[in-house]
């Protein structure tokens, strides 16, 4: 009788935040257009093969390099021209919305993941395993990410899923260190204190009872590591490492076109613009979040 | 401040001394990349032949303009004995090295500067030999020098005798290659007085065209004209090589005049080149080959007429226009139509799908799957392999061939591909290093070379073809060469270790204003009879 | 205070450790060797490729290796390149100040544009200015930078012909290297129009390399300022009748600073991961373009000492950083 009672009113505390954090994220106008440029973005992804006119990998060959539609020579049936073997632009940049949102959502998970467990063990147990796990964490900032990243990829052999695992692995430490920090401050709280005094066991005071109160850093923190992991994957991708020919993705898309940069502009300025526009929309959304999630700041 | 003082003054006097005005003719080369080194022996790439080799250095013997004949260099002539194991080279007189700020050459060019070229290679306890950490001489052991010559002898100041092991003919081809460049002796014993060896390296003093100024790395390397030079004295005053890798940032310098010459265009950009009233397109055929290697020891492939077969079976022309943008040509043979002996009496076997796919019913072939190795890389002799084995695939799909295509890291690529038993066929090529037929033939489809290490990716040893190449070899009559060369080419056709997919074209954009460029089939850039007209 | 830097200082010892052993371990681990891609197409005999190993130490266990490399670091030898044979830190002394030259450049911008900014932004706040400079700031936090340069390549080199395509200054001018800073030496050098032509060169990378940090800094300092501004001894200041010129610059912006500065620092990774795509674009001869090509090259002696070096220096400025802080907010020394 009682747990149900406690329940309904967790249950209740949870809307009451849940509002609360609406009411402040919408307060932000920037965050709110953000938010709906990204659904916009994930429709366009989940819908990708239906709403793109041609597939994407399917090449014209009476069409090769035609400008826009709107450009003189434009045609009707490619809406923003063709690239240098006849591929329809707008119906890559359709299908290579998949592969950012793709490369976001994995690079923020993997690095989350491993970085909270890393942070808490280190957090948690402190002493000589702490020492240890933070020295490995210097090492890997003590490298510029991109160039770390573009190693990690040389090892592993160029492609997709290697760049996003070599981009999780850089990003990794961020998560460890936030993860970390919490925990060292919650640890010594009194909930904590009478969580272990009621018998919880270590993994469940790690996860169930400290965790849950230091989410808002790691929120804030995975919205930058998504958008930054839009970036670099398309960085790695113009360098050749990332994704490779001929799928769509706008880095390599990028790297592909820049044979062309004075004779064909749109085929660069397409690409690059859909990768500012996404990661623009997720940065803005991000400042909202963290608005809406920092007290501190809420107060101002 | 004070730290720099002395330093600074010193370079600004220096400053003072190269702030003379620039001469009227300044030549800028847009470069494709930076040399490894001004050393021209222990280095292959071109990019570093070009900037040392031939702008700085001379051979015995050199590559007539434009052509892969020999003509005298360094040596005004030479005799070849009887047997083909002697040649004896007369030496040029007068010939001068280069100075610079810490040499000055007291005498001319002699026979001990050419044994000391020959000796610091061959010889590894030559002191010499390891004057930079960790140096190899690969040209020299993959021409095979060190088993070719027995001998090297000076018979007076202007007389040298090489004694072979055994006759070759392409010897005289080799001698005129970058790796053997002559080296000042003089200025070695003047560097290794003064414990600064390394600048053999780095400040080189050659009796070339040009006499090297200095070199910023990765940024631009400078010369001047060389006004003592033996042959005709180069017309330009000043040459810079403008370090560029990346194509369309050269195409742009070239546009917005800030060079005069570029190699390696994009194909994509020759059309822009070709409209632009600025600029000059010369275009030569290339000295190279893109093939497709089977392996001719692994069924079904160890049946000629299953790989004449998969042959009929690929659209070359479709590909060439896919994978080269047009600037190639089928190649039929394995050696280029720019060299000679090449045997155009050969006939290329026809793309017919239906006819191949009855060839391989006819042998007894179905439901084949097979792997296309693609290089992970770009070549003049394959720009795209990727796109080049989509096709092939597309292509043997027609005739019920399944294709699997596979591509690893390059040094992987160029390993596994040479392991015996290996599975499927294998894109890649060949640009010639001394335009013999030798060069080609006998370092891609010799028995000898089909053994670890050597470079036949088809395994394939057919003891006619050798045989006739070894007796090419040993014989310097170019007309018996020639007829010898040209059966092997038939032989190789009827045998199809490869389909030979594409010749491909050199371009050279330049300025308008440029004239006396000579292209090089050897795909070397030398710029002693360029000139800037207004 | 020197307690304080002997401690950081020994912070770094296992660090640099590691990262030796991930420079090592890593390039070890890519598949391909440089003996094979420098025989190329031709290919190399076993006997003759055994020879080269060994010759070049790559015979020996990895771990023998290693403890080699240990050692010949300790003795200040970074080891030879396998492709130019020169030593790796010669090249890398040779090819250090194009970075940091770019690099300065970029970050001395991003700092006096970015910091008033940022300052001017959150006294006026919700103004027009700070709406702009807010917006401009997020677009450009969010910039993929590669794109970016093409961008600006097309519109001023290529079409308007206002800034040259590439390289450090005009091939016109030539004076030998003095301090490697090309502003500086053309100074030096005494001759017309040299100076004039680096800073020309220098202007469309520097604009590229410092979008992001610009764009960190301005968005950092506002929110530091917004929050000193918000505190009680300002807000005091404030009530006392200070004026308000005084009450910002000397008690906000100087606490506002602790964070503005710790960000500047920061950015140092930033720009050195920016200085390889920058350097890509504008084919500038730095150490980022050097990296790339010698993890392509599999040049083991350049990737592993040049990562090293790269991570040294990275560390080097973070403790300096660190050190800066202390002095300005001296509770963080007494901890």
């Amino acid at each position: 009788m009682t747990d149900s009672n406690l329940t309904t009113s967790d249950a209740a505390i949870r809307r009451q935040l849940l509002r609360e954090f609406w009411f402040y994220f919408s307060q932000n106008r920037g965050a709110v257009l953000g938010l709906a440029v990204f659904v916009l973005l994930v429709l366009t992804a989940v819908f990708a093969s239906l709403l793109a006119p041609h597939d994407p990998t399917q090449q014209y060959r009476d069409a090769l390099l035609v400008p826009p539609v709107w450009a003189e020579g434009g045609r009707a049936e490619f809406l923003l021209g063709t690239d240098a073997v006849g591929r329809d632009m707008l119906s890559r940049l359709i299908h290579g919305s998949q592969y950012s949102l793709f490369i976001g959502i994995v690079v923020v998970a993997i690095a989350l993941t491993g970085g909270v467990v890393i942070g808490l063990i280190a957090g948690f147990y402190g002493g000589w395993v702490d020492s240890v796990i933070m020295r490995v964490m210097d090492v890997i900032l003590a490298f510029p990410s991109l160039l770390l990243a573009l190693v990690l990829v040389a090892v592993l052999g160029p492609g997709l899923t290697n760049a996003m695992i070599a981009i999780a692995i850089v990003y990794q430490p961020h998560f460890a260190r936030l993860a970390r920090a919490a925990v060292m401050g919650e640890k010594a709280r009194e909930y904590v204190a009478a969580a272990r005094v009621a018998g919880a066991s270590n993994l469940r005071l790690m996860f169930r009872t400290i965790l849950p109160n230091c989410l808002a850093p790691l929120i804030v923190q995975a919205t930058l590591s998504f958008s930054s992991a839009v970036l670099d994957s398309a960085a790695l991708g113009f360098l050749g490492m990332g994704a490779q020919p001929p799928t769509p993705e706008w880095g390599t898309m990028l790297a592909e076109a820049r044979e062309f940069i004075l004779r064909a502009w749109w085929v660069v300025t397409f690409p690059g613009l859909a990768i500012l526009t996404s990661v623009l929309a997720i940065n803005l959304m991000g400042d909202g979040l963290r608005d809406a999630l920092d007290p501190k700041l809420k107060r101002s | 401040m004070s730290i720099f003082s002395p330093r600074m003054l010193a370079a600004s006097a220096l400053a003072v001394m190269a702030a003379a005005p620039l001469h009227a003719k300044t030549f800028v080369y847009c470069s494709e990349g930076s040399p490894e080194g001004f050393d021209p022996a222990p280095y292959t790439a071109g990019t570093t032949f070009d900037a040392s080799g031939h702008a700085v250095y001379n051979r015995l013997v050199q590559f007539k303009p434009g052509t892969t004949e020999i003509e005298p260099a360094l040596a005004e002539s030479w005799e070849v004995s009887e047997d083909g194991l002697e040649y004896t080279f007369k030496l040029r007189q007068g010939v001068k090295f280069h100075a610079n700020d810490k040499f000055t050459p007291s005498r001319d060019f002699n026979a001990d500067d050419v044994i000391f070229t020959f000796e610091r290679q061959a010889n590894a306890d030559h002191p010499w030999n390891q004057y930079l950490a960790g140096i190899t001489y690969e040209y020299y052991s993959s021409m095979e020098m060190d088993k070719l010559i027995k001998s090297i002898e000076k018979i007076d100041d202007n007389t040298v005798k090489f004694t072979l092991n055994q006759p070759e003919a392409p010897f005289l081809a080799n001698v005129a290659m970058p790796f053997v460049s002559i080296l000042s002796k003089e200025y070695a014993d003047t560097l290794e007085a003064a414990g600064t060896r390394e600048d053999l390296n780095n400040a080189p003093i050659g009796t070339g065209p040009f006499r090297f100024v200095a070199y910023q790395k990765d940024a631009v390397i400078r010369y001047q004209k060389n006004a003592d030079y033996w042959g005709e004295a180069p017309k330009i005053d000043d040459l810079v090589f403008a370090i560029t890798p990346d194509a369309s940032v050269r195409l742009q310098k070239l546009k917005a005049g800030e060079c005069h010459l570029m190699p390696y265009p994009a194909p994509a950009d020759l059309d822009d080149i070709r409209a632009d009233p600025n600029l000059k397109l010369d275009e030569q055929p290339g000295l190279n080959v893109g093939y497709l290697a089977y392996n001719t020891t692994v069924a079904p492939f160890d049946n000629p007429q299953v790989r004449k077969a998969l042959n009929m079976a690929m659209d070359k022309q479709a590909m060439i226009e896919a994978v080269y943008q047009g600037s190639a040509e089928v190649a039929k043979n394995p050696i280029p139509p720019t060299m000679w002996s090449y045997n155009d009496a050969v006939e290329d076997d026809a793309y017919d799908p239906e006819a191949a796919k009855k060839m391989l019913e006819d042998a007894g072939v179905t439901d084949l799957s097979m792997e296309v190795w693609a290089m992970p890389v770009q070549r003049p002799y394959m720009p795209n392999a990727r796109r080049a084995a989509e096709m092939i695939q597309a292509d043997f799909d027609k005739v019920g061939v399944k294709v699997k295509i596979v591509s690893y890291e390059w040094g992987e690529y160029l390993k596994k591909s040479m392991e015996e038993g290996r599975e499927g066929a294998v894109i890649l090529g060949w640009t010639g290093d001394n335009g013999d037929p030798d060069n080609f033939l006998s370092v891609l489809l010799s028995c000898a070379s089909a053994a670890p290490g050597g470079a036949n990716r088809a395994f394939w040893c057919n003891e006619e073809f050798s045989d006739l190449l070894a007796r090419a070899k040993a014989t310097s009559d170019p007309a018996e060469r020639t007829s010898l060369y040209e059966q092997a080419q038939v032989i190789f056709k009827d045998q199809a270790p490869w389909a030979t997919l594409a010749h491909s074209t050199q371009y050279v954009p330049m300025a308008r204003n440029v004239t006396g460029f000579v292209q090089s089939p050897l795909g070397d850039y030398t710029f002693e009879s360029v000139d800037l007209t207004e | 205070m020197i307690r304080f830097i002997l401690s950081k200082l020994l912070y770094l010892v296992p660090t640099l450790l590691g990262i030796t052993l991930v420079a090592f371990g890593f390039i070890r681990l890519l598949p391909g060797d440089p003996v094979l891609l420098m025989a190329g197409e031709r290919g190399v005999s076993p006997e003759r490729y055994a020879q080269i190993a060994a010759q070049l130490g790559y015979d020996k266990p990895v771990w023998q290796q290693y403890l080699g490399y240990l050692g010949d670091l300790l003795q200040g030898d970074l080891g030879n390149s396998l492709v130019t044979k020169r030593p790796v830190l010669d090249e890398f002394l040779a090819l250090f100040p194009a970075t940091v030259e770019l690099g300065l450049v970029a970050i001395l911008i991003a700092a006096f544009v970015g910091v008033p900014v940022g300052v001017i932004a959150a006294i006026k706040r919700g103004s027009w200015f700070d709406q702009i400079s807010m917006t401009g700031a997020l677009i450009g936090f969010s910039m993929p930078i590669f794109w970016w340069g093409l961008l600006l390549i097309i519109l001023f080199s290529g079409i308007l012909g206002w800034t040259p395509v590439s390289g450090r200054i005009s091939l016109m001018y030539y004076f030998p290297p003095v301090t490697g800073f090309m502003l500086i030496d053309s100074l030096l050098s005494g001759q017309d129009g040299a100076f004039a032509s680096a800073v020309s060169h220098l202007i469309l990378p520097s604009i590229v390399l410092d979008t992001i940090p610009l764009a960190v800094i301005a968005r950092q300092t506002r929110s530091a300022m917004l929050e000193v501004m918000g505190e009680d001894y300002v807000r005091t200041a404030r009530a006392k009748g200070l004026p308000p010129a005084r009450v910002i610059g000397v008690h906000a912006l100087r606490n506002a600073m602790i964070p503005v500065i710790t960000t500047i620092g920061l950015q140092i990774g930033v720009l050195m991961a920016g200085a390889i795509l920058t350097e890509t674009i504008f084919s500038w001869p730095g150490i980022g373009k050097w990296m790339i090509d010698s993890i392509s090259r599999r040049d083991y002696p350049v990737v592993q000492s040049g990562l090293l070096l790269i991570a040294g220096i990275v560390m080097i400025v973070n403790l300096i950083v660190d050190l800066t802080y202390g002095l300005i907010n001296p509770r963080i020394r007494h901890q």
